[in-house]
């Protein structure tokens, strides 16, 4: 069985306004969340602005905790969670609480890595110049890291695009939705073959659009 | 004014305890550059950080511009920071950030308003000659450009206290001497007190009024450099002003170790020694230079044995030092002997940049 291509475009769309939705959603959540929770990881470090070990000990488990479940696993398994939260199982907004839950630790170790990048002797030059810790991290950690942080951020939204294929398997809508409804139950190829075509087209412009702007903001 | 009092320092605690400053003194005055010399692993930058209160001691106390800083609390170190000047090794500015925001940073933490700003900045970039090089990455700077650009940020703030941890590192000789120029000139001209940590020998002598040398953290000796160099016996004059390698092949002569410095020593005294005293002096080895503004030398020479009398009693008169250096040992004895090293191991050893200073300076200097 197979769609008629001009009934494609009908379901397709819709679709990858879910997805888009679902990813940017998601992408607010974790920047605002997982940037913070980096930042602290990295300064709570030796040597960094606030080393704390208890502090650093703590917070690295708990984001160990959010990465070491494959996501499908994460997603089934928080579900009263997710209702509780959402007050629904299905559909995007239900999709977007695993994905926040996954996407956060999985940036704050991105947002950690690329500080840490950023030479130490420069966030102490910050200090020696009388800046406060907020100054320094935003005006010399945050600023210098920049290029390396919007890699990080194409990293995260294709992460994020795959989860949300992953979350369509459940009842999230979207392209995963469109793919597992049409094109593995019904053995629809002319859905299936779409829905591909489209991850990887998105995932293509993401990665040159990422790359681009990080070649501008490289000196 | 920087001042330090039996600063101790100690990093880890327990049986991980690392004691890496003791009893540390140190004094430099407005209008000084203070140089504090040792080599690596010596505590130099630890004392470096505790001074730009980057560390906190562990006991002692640290007065920067007449306020003790040591019991501040942790947001009046921020204000106490302002005060201090910080040059760093590699200049440690921002990458992504043009010569002039790298300079505008502390006065942009202070929250000065944009037109004082501006202003502030164009005057520091002017005042270390940097002004056409204002809208420049780092990147497309020299290594000594940026420490220009470094030095002129520290000085954003007016701060009283400039703090130079190897500025001059890994810069090639001419950066390093305008690098030295203008730290020379600032300390002058804005009257401040500069503590130089270097490992460079070339370097305190070039600008350094007082020094210090740290040795596993103690100050091994310490005092102004015109006067360090000027004893015959101080590890650190040695390594300021090296004694040159000798040849002993001089029988029947006496050999001397001379060590002179100050206005008062005439810059002929060699040919006096031959034409107002007729003596047939033999320069075996000499270094000459001028060391915070006075002439400073070392030189040994060989003179007949039955004129010694005659060349200390001139050579006294000058103010110049003289000691007689042992007698080489008789040729009977077995074996080819190494030419200088009898004389040279009773000498405190000098470090290892003092070498490689020495011989450096050694095809200039040496006449």
């Amino acid at each position: 069985m197979s769609t008629d291509l001009d009934k494609l475009w009908p379901l397709l769309f819709p679709a990858i306004g879910q997805t888009l939705q679902m990813v940017a959603a998601v992408m607010v959540i974790v920047v605002a969340v997982g940037t913070p929770v980096g930042v602290v990881l990295h300064n709570s470090s030796p040597g960094a602005l606030f080393p704390h070990r208890a502090l650093r000990a703590t917070l690295s488990w708990v984001v160990n905790l959010g990465r070491s479940l494959p996501f499908l696993i994460l997603m089934a398994a928080i579900i009263p969670f997710t209702r509780y939260v959402a007050g629904t199982t299905i559909g995007v907004s239900a999709a977007i609480v695993p994905m926040s839950l996954a996407g956060i630790p999985y940036f704050a170790r991105l947002v950690e890595t690329a500080l840490r990048e950023v030479d130490r002797e420069a966030t102490e030059a910050g200090r020696a110049a009388g800046g406060s810790r907020l100054q320094v991290i935003v005006s010399v950690q945050l600023a210098e890291a920049l290029p390396a942080l919007v890699g990080s951020l194409t990293i995260a939204i294709v992460g994020m695009l795959e989860f949300s294929a992953i979350a369509g398997t459940i009842g999230a809508g979207g392209i995963g939705y469109l793919a597992i409804s049409y094109g593995y139950e019904r053995f629809d190829t002319t859905v299936m073959t779409a829905t591909i075509v489209t991850l990887i087209v998105m995932v293509q412009v993401i990665q040159f659009t990422g790359d681009r702007i990080v070649r501008r903001l490289a000196h | 004014m920087i001042r330090v009092e039996k600063l101790h320092k100690t990093f880890g605690t327990g049986t991980r305890a690392r004691p890496v400053l003791h009893e540390v003194d140190l004094n430099i005055a407005q209008g000084t550059i203070g140089a504090v010399v040792g080599p690596s692993g010596a505590g130099k930058s630890t004392l470096a950080r505790c001074v730009n209160l980057l560390e906190r001691p562990t006991s002692g106390r640290v007065w920067v511009a007449g306020t003790d800083v040591t019991d501040l609390p942790e947001r009046d170190l921020r204000h106490a920071r302002r005060a201090i000047g910080t040059v760093f090794q590699s200049a440690n500015l921002l990458r992504r950030r043009t010569a002039a925001q790298n300079v505008a940073m502390p006065l942009r933490y202070l929250g000065v308003t944009a037109r004082e700003e501006k202003r502030r900045v164009a005057e520091l970039l002017e005042r270390v000659g940097l002004t056409d090089r204002a809208d420049d990455y780092p990147a497309q700077l020299s290594g000594g450009q940026r420490q220009r650009v470094g030095i002129a940020r520290a000085l954003a703030l007016r701060p009283k206290v400039l703090l130079s941890d190897e500025a001059t590192s890994g810069l090639d000789p001419a950066a390093t001497r305008s690098v030295l120029a203008l730290l020379r000139e600032l300390r002058t001209d804005l009257d401040l007190a500069i503590l130089l940590i270097t490992h460079e020998m070339e370097v305190v002598r070039e600008v350094a009024d007082t020094a210090a040398l740290l040795r596993e953290g103690r100050v091994a000796e310490s005092g102004p450099v015109h006067q360090l160099v000027a004893d015959p016996h101080s590890a650190l004059g040695n390594a300021l002003l090296p004694d040159r390698p000798v040849s002993w092949d001089r029988p029947g002569l006496g050999t001397w170790r001379l060590t002179y410095q100050g206005h008062a020593v005439p810059t002929d005294w060699l040919t006096r020694l031959g034409a107002d005293h007729g003596l047939d002096v033999h320069l075996l080895s000499a270094t000459v230079e001028e060391i915070a503004g006075r002439a400073a030398g070392r030189a040994t020479i060989a003179v007949g044995h039955d004129r010694a009398d005659e060349l200390t009693a001139a050579l006294d008169g000058w103010g110049i030092h003289a000691e007689p250096l042992p007698e080489p040992l008789p040729e009977s004895l077995p074996g080819p002997l190494p030419p200088d090293h009898s004389a040279r191991a009773e000498e405190p050893a000098a470090s290892e940049p003092a070498s490689e200073a020495a011989a450096e300076t050694a095809a200039e200097t040496v006449v």
